[in-house]
């Protein structure tokens, strides 16, 4: 129980962490100024998420590594996270389309988490539910506006959906490790959202005037075992550098 | 966006309520392209760190504001005419007898 509670909470804060880091790198490069605060909102709110779940991740598995040391002395093939948190911004479409991807999966996860037999998950789940509510809307809003907006941003938008739709799956397919704490009451199933969160994506893309992208065969997966996409290393380099080059430094 | 040298979306003034029943006083502009998005850009740039109850927001341009060359006529109503000024009405207040 809990060797895979500490498995979960891994997969918890760095889906945060890593999305939330994602979302830092628009500092400075926004479309607008009021963008750049609502991206770095998002950010933080996610960054806060990932260092409660890695606290504890780490507190659990008493090898004495803290928030900090899970976060930057880990290696990609140490990462949990799904792989569409990981991919790159790319454009302001797709940033969008990442957000409200992993919305319509998190934020069903996070009220049934906000449930859990297990108050410390419970609190962190109530805490992310309600800030993720907002996550959720201001990308919604801004799909809305770029589907049914120009031919270009229609367009744009459109690819990113057609993109990284397929990245969805990975984040509501359960395991060995989700089955033992759902049977605990402790974590929500993340195949029992697979309806919710589909329905979600499916009147968005409707309401936006975009296409829903046809399921292919491109099925990725792995990121819950370690193996990543070629971007979290790069990711993850720029992320640790500071704190590898110099170790146990304080300011 | 119109063609003016302006290339920023729309300003809106925000107006932010402390408490129910307090006024919504202004506290600053963001810009933005509709209602809706202002009003998350209010929330975000106003809102991230004290406590609000609720948010307005207007466009700039529809707020009517007197013009500063008329401020001696508007603001300087000579104190020898202060029965024009309504002040000496009690306001009602339920908590008080009168």
């Amino acid at each position: 129980m809990s060797a895979a509670l500490v498995e979960y909470l891994l997969r918890l804060g760095d889906d945060a962490l890593v999305l939330g880091h994602r979302l830092s790198e628009w500092c400075g490069f926004a479309p607008v100024l009021e963008e750049e605060l609502a991206l770095a909102n998002v950010a933080l709110d996610n960054l806060d998420l990932a260092q409660a779940a890695l606290a504890l991740a780490g507190e659990l598995e008493s090898r004495g590594r803290d928030a900090d040391a899970l976060a930057y002395l880990r290696d990609d093939r140490h990462f949990r996270n799904a792989l569409l948190v990981e991919q790159p911004n790319v454009d302001f479409a797709w940033t969008l389309a990442r957000q409200a991807l992993f919305d319509a999966f998190a934020l069903p996860n996070y009220r049934a988490l906000a449930q859990s037999a297990d108050p410390r998950l419970a609190a962190i789940g109530a805490k992310a539910a309600k800030e993720t509510e907002y996550h959720a809307r201001h990308a919604r809003s801004w799909v809305l506006r770029l589907g049914d907006g120009t031919a270009e941003s229609h367009a744009r938008m459109q690819t990113a959906f057609d993109e990284l739709f397929p990245y969805l799956e990975e984040l509501l397919a359960s395991d060995a490790i989700t089955r033992e704490l759902a049977a605990a009451a402790v974590a929500p199933e993340p195949s029992a959202l697979h309806g919710e969160a589909h329905a979600t994506i499916a009147a968005l893309l409707h309401d936006a005037t975009l296409a829903q992208p046809e399921p292919g065969a491109f099925r990725p997966r792995g990121g819950r075992e370690g193996l990543h996409t070629e971007h979290l290393a790069r990711m993850l380099a720029e992320m640790q550098v500071v704190a590898r080059a110099h170790p146990g430094a304080r300011w | 966006m119109s063609a003016d040298s302006d290339t920023q979306f729309t300003l809106w003034e925000v107006f932010v309520q402390e408490k129910t029943g307090a006024p919504h006083t202004h506290v600053g502009s963001v810009h933005a392209a509709d209602a809706e998005l202002a009003l998350q850009n209010a929330r975000d740039t106003f809102a991230r760190r004290d406590k609000l109850v609720s948010i307005w927001v207007v466009e700039a341009e529809r707020i009517a504001a007197s013009r500063s060359e008329d401020a001696a006529g508007m603001f300087e109503p000579g104190p020898e005419k202060i029965y024009r000024h309504p002040r000496f009405y009690r306001p009602a207040n339920p908590k008080k007898k009168a």
